[in-house]
């Protein structure tokens, strides 16, 4: 298994670094903002790219419409502000606007999940993959560090067509050094395990991982897979990880329908039938609080992850 | 520029392809495609820097149909202007054709974007004025929209944007048949003062007769040079050119049957003589 090293950066932080990256290699490369880049970051590529950067302000709706003209015009804009607004404000322009012409639009969803924390549920972005992941042509990464946020960034520009990459507010441990690439269509396994299967993305990799710990314990053999890249799925990871373990728990930070477990478990019936269970959020609204404490009162931790896995093997 | 006789003659020809196709198809819209016909072939023949026999030509004039139910008008259009063979035409909305009920653009060559969500194609046609200023390039952008469609709120974001941006490579142009699905534009939901609307978000605004040539090559004169954003209000009527659909809302997504169709195209060749 992979050390973890206990460094705490932000996701957010990735992406910024990718845009900068990204810029820097590809002068077709626009940045599209809706009046959060400063707590995105995104203010950086104002900074250097001035003339690719457009503040259009507190308006998803023309924000995505420009990137589609922007695409129109040859350039790959990253259209980036807080998940639920992007995905939810502006899904009809995401959908007819983007993934019908299937172009090349990156969307950045930032704040995802419930560790947005004190802002609390309007803020916390727990069905855009869901929303995502039912339009055609959509690819969507779900990364889980900053490192990896940044090659998410990187990887959006190796395939055509429109990319969701989602990603989170507060710091999180670092899983990956820099050197890791993303490919879309791949995901990472992170341990081998013989009795159960741990598929997570995003912050719940870590907790996985953890719960893995946690499992091994008690002798209980756990793998984790990092489904980075939930659409295209990696189906083939997928089916030869459960192949050996025939039992599989999910975990996400997202409602529990629609997202990773909704992507693996459509997998798994149509191939291979196994006992399943899920840790993500219960058809339920989240909460302010602490990112830790609201994580916690909705069962997101490692522990909750370990307890499933221990049910599904009784 | 093309003599004014001969647009007229176009504009008789795309009415009746019009007619035959939504006849054919047996739905489609009517109304709007007969209000905005004068728009589109000013556009096409006499403004827009084109070349249909290279419809991606990088530097080309772009057209948004951002009232995309109108796509029986602009079909006819593309095809008599040279894009595709006018025998296709007669295959709007049906199973395998490349004329989708709203316009597609990965279906058809020529399409600069593809719509029928209303609402959408100012933004869109905002994003391509960044990107043609981004690239020095010196072409022009053009989107159609409807009355009704005003009423969207997203259009008034891409209002915003145009005129904070300074969007002088694009043209917008208001379809203003006063009718949509429903009734009168004023009974569903008021948008006037249109005029005062358009200025108070920074456009230029200027009013002209959507069925007369030379009004409407007057307002796009205007649009050429100046250095805002442009919006052209043109004056239309619902169903122009059929007196029996005209300024009325049951014609805007029915289609005649064998009678109407008879004395519809009796009326349009009647209005052209």
């Amino acid at each position: 298994m992979k050390e973890l090293k206990q460094q705490l950066k932000a996701t957010r932080e990735g992406y910024v670094e990718g845009i900068l990256q990204a810029g820097r290699q590809n002068d077709r490369v626009v940045v599209i903002e809706g009046d959060v880049s400063s707590s995105i970051g995104s203010a950086a590529f104002n900074e250097e790219f001035p003339e690719r950067f457009f503040n259009l302000g507190a308006s998803e709706q023309d924000m995505l419409g420009e990137a589609a003209g922007l695409a129109l015009t040859g350039f790959i804009p990253f259209v980036g502000t807080y998940g639920v607004f992007l995905t939810g404000r502006a899904w009809d322009q995401i959908r007819t606007g983007i993934c019908y012409m299937n172009l090349d639009v990156r969307i950045a969803g930032a704040h995802g999940g419930l560790s947005v924390g004190p802002d609390g549920a309007t803020h916390q972005a727990l069905e855009d993959i869901a929303l995502m992941r039912v339009l055609p042509n959509m690819h969507i990464l779900v990364p889980a560090d900053a490192n990896q946020t940044r090659a998410s960034v990187l990887a959006s520009l190796e395939v055509e067509g429109p990319v969701y990459i989602r990603f989170g507010r507060n710091a999180v441990p670092q899983i990956y050094d820099k050197e890791k690439k993303v490919k879309i269509g791949k995901g990472n396994l992170l341990k081998e395990g013989s009795d159960i299967t741990l598929v997570a993305c995003g912050a719940l990799v870590n907790p996985a991982l953890r719960a893995a710990e946690i499992l091994e314990k008690t002798g209980v053999a756990a793998g984790v897979i990092d489904m980075v890249s939930i659409k295209p799925l990696d189906n083939e990871l997928l089916l030869d990880q459960v192949e050996g373990t025939g039992v599989v728990v999910v975990a996400e930070n997202h409602q529990e329908t629609g997202g990773l477990f909704g992507a693996v478990a459509e997998t798994l019936a149509l191939n291979l039938p196994v006992k399943m269970d899920v840790v993500a959020v219960h058809n339920s609204f989240g909460t302010s609080g602490s990112p830790a404490e609201v994580m916690g009162k909705y069962g997101l931790t490692a522990s909750s992850i370990a307890e499933k896995a221990r049910g599904l093997l009784r | 520029m093309i003599d004014k006789l001969y647009l007229k003659h176009l504009s008789l020809q795309v009415r009746l392809d019009v007619l035959e196709m939504v006849k054919t198809a047996r739905s489609g819209h009517l109304g709007g495609s007969f209000s905005a016909v004068e728009i589109l072939v000013e556009l096409y023949w006499n403004e827009m820097n084109i070349r249909p026999e290279e419809p991606g030509w990088q530097d080309r004039d772009r057209f948004i149909l951002s009232k995309g139910h109108a796509c029986p008008a602009l079909y006819s259009v593309l095809a008599r202007r040279g894009y595709f063979e006018p025998e296709e035409l007669l295959t709007l909305r049906k199973l395998g054709s490349r004329l989708q009920g709203h316009p597609s653009m990965l279906d058809l060559p020529g399409l600069d974007a593809s719509t029928g969500s209303l609402g959408h194609g100012l933004a869109v046609a905002c994003g391509i004025a960044h990107g043609i200023r981004l690239d020095k390039k010196k072409s022009r952008v053009y989107c159609l929209l409807g009355d009704g469609e005003l009423q969207e709120g997203s259009i008034w974001e891409a209002a915003m944007t145009a005129s904070h941006y300074n969007l002088k490579h694009l043209t917008a142009i208001v379809d203003r048949n006063r009718v949509q699905l429903d009734g009168d534009v004023s009974e569903v939901m008021e948008i006037e003062p249109l005029v005062d609307k358009w200025l108070a978000f920074g456009w230029d605004v200027i009013v002209a007769q959507g069925h007369s040539f030379q009004s409407l090559a007057k307002a796009f004169e205007h649009c050429n040079e100046t250095l805002l954003p442009s919006v052209i209000i043109a004056n239309t009527v619902k169903g122009k050119g059929v007196s029996f659909m005209e300024g009325t809302s049951k014609w805007h997504g029915k289609y005649p049957d064998d009678r109407e169709y008879k004395e519809a195209v009796k009326e349009i060749r009647g209005n052209y003589s």
